[in-house]
């Protein structure tokens, strides 16, 4: 006697209250999300600043702190874009982290430090993308190098990179989906757990596919309303 | 005021200053002409270290500024500068333009930044654009307010980079306005522009600059007047 497909559903999702185990599985990814979006654009900020301090020095003046932090930023981008996503994960959680209790936040450091890697190039592009001419008359004035980035042309760069931090933001938040591997209980762990108990997988990884999907087409539809507001403001 | 000696400038193989020496004294006007590509912004961009000179040195009130040691933020609070292409802030109000400077760098409070900005504003009739954005302003209106946001610095000496090049003819007019207005209030200026009128009207002293060298200096009267150097008696036979 097999089940039918509204049963197994059933079964799934609202037998013994399930349902609340995949929304507390969405809180836990989307927490996951959130705290490896801050490290990531804290990361990939200072990185990309870094290094356009770093080429944008005047020329014949050579400052050596300034080459060797440009240095180790060139490492960090190249180890972490040139690794996968899931081999640093592993990485994290079973050889420098082995001994913690608490995977899910050693998965939300990997995706963080993973994200900063690309967050860097994508700030690093905007901060080219302001005319130089905003920067001389920021520096022209007597303002500092860093209040001229910080005032005049991070803003500016903002609106430039909007789009592409949007879709780094929804690549992580579909990459953590990989932090299961490691432990780390989100909303795949959810999904897994239920479907062991209940001997039916179909169910419990079709709801998930489709609770990701809506969550992308919501954060799609968020980005277009702020990039509106912002250009809105153009127009002023 | 600021005395340069034996600058020179190259981009790769290209020598853009060959070994100009000036010397500008308090109070002078000193406008710089000269065909496309003489070297004169570079000049200019030079003075407030834009651009690093490749050998040379520029002493601005005693301070040899060309040392790497100098704090440069220091020495470019005291020379304002206006571009071609005005370079205001699109994502800041008028008023924030002006007082962003002056607050930052600890010369003023925001209040008094503020009040500054306003009286500055009324000096050059764009009183009701405070709260404006750049945007919303004509080009004419635009380099007015790059002027007092340099002026909000209160600098000693102002350097004009081509101010009118970018202007449709009918707003050089009320830039140039403001400028004269500067040059009667005493500033020390150094201007680059293809202006001839205002060259001869305000300049205390006009240098033609072609292939990297000032060729020949005088008085507006006398340059304009009396041209010596072949290359000038070409160049203004062209402009005039």
């Amino acid at each position: 006697m097999k089940a039918t497909l509204p049963e197994r559903f059933y079964t799934a999702f609202l037998e013994g209250d399930r349902w609340k185990l995949y929304l507390q599985g969405v809180a836990s990814t989307l927490e996951l999300t959130v705290i490896a979006l801050i490290l990531g654009i804290l990361l990939g900020l200072v990185v990309a600043v870094i290094r356009t301090a770093h080429d944008q020095q005047r020329l014949g003046q050579h400052n050596p702190i300034l080459a060797l932090l440009n240095f180790l930023c060139k490492v960090y981008t190249t180890v972490i874009r040139g690794t996968p996503m899931m081999v640093q994960l592993l990485i994290w959680g079973f050889v420098i982290f082995k001994t913690s209790r608490n995977h899910t936040m050693v998965g939300a450091l990997g995706l963080g430090i993973n994200s900063g890697a690309y967050v860097a190039e994508i700030v690093r592009g905007g901060l080219m993308s302001v005319d130089i001419g905003q920067t001389e008359a920021g520096r022209s004035l007597g303002l500092n190098y860093l209040d001229t980035m910080r005032f005049i042309v991070i803003p500016q760069a903002f609106k430039n990179i909007l789009p592409s931090l949007a879709n780094e933001f929804i690549t992580l938040f579909k990459d953590t989906s990989l932090v299961q591997a490691i432990g780390g209980m989100e909303l795949v762990y959810y999904a897994q757990t239920i479907g062991g108990r209940t001997f039916d997988l179909m169910p419990p990884y079709i709801g998930i596919a489709l609770m990701y999907l809506l969550l992308v087409i919501l954060f799609t539809w968020l980005q277009g309303k702020l990039e509106r507001r912002l250009r809105e403001s153009d127009r002023r | 005021m600021i005395d340069v000696k034996n600058l020179s400038k190259s981009f790769g193989d290209h020598l853009v200053l060959n070994d100009i020496s000036q010397h500008i004294h308090p109070g002078e006007k000193v406008v710089v002409i000269g065909p496309s590509g003489s070297g004169k912004s570079t000049f200019l961009r030079c003075l407030n270290l834009l651009e690093t000179p490749t050998s040379g040195t520029i002493t601005f009130q005693g301070t040899v500024i060309t040392d790497p040691k100098v704090k440069i933020d220091q020495v470019r609070q005291q020379m304002g500068m206006v571009f071609q292409h005005f370079n205001l802030f699109p994502n800041m109000t008028i008023r924030k333009n002006i007082t962003l400077a002056p607050v930052r760098t600890g010369l003023m409070r925001q209040e008094e930044a503020d009040a500054q900005a306003d009286a500055l504003l009324q000096r050059v009739g764009l009183t009701d654009k405070a709260g404006a954005y750049p945007s919303q302003l004509s080009g004419g209106q635009k380099q007015r307010v790059a002027i007092v946001r340099a002026l909000a610095m209160k600098p000693q000496l102002m350097l004009f980079d081509e101010p009118t090049s970018a202007l449709d003819p009918e707003m050089v007019g009320e830039v140039l306005d403001v400028m004269k207005e500067l040059a009667r209030d005493g500033m020390t200026m150094v201007v680059v522009t293809h202006e001839m009128g205002f060259a001869r009207e305000v300049g205390s002293r006009v240098l033609f600059m072609a292939d990297g060298k000032v060729l020949e200096e005088a008085p507006p009267t006398e340059l304009f007047g009396n041209p010596q150097h072949p290359r000038l008696k070409d160049f203004l036979s062209k402009v005039l």
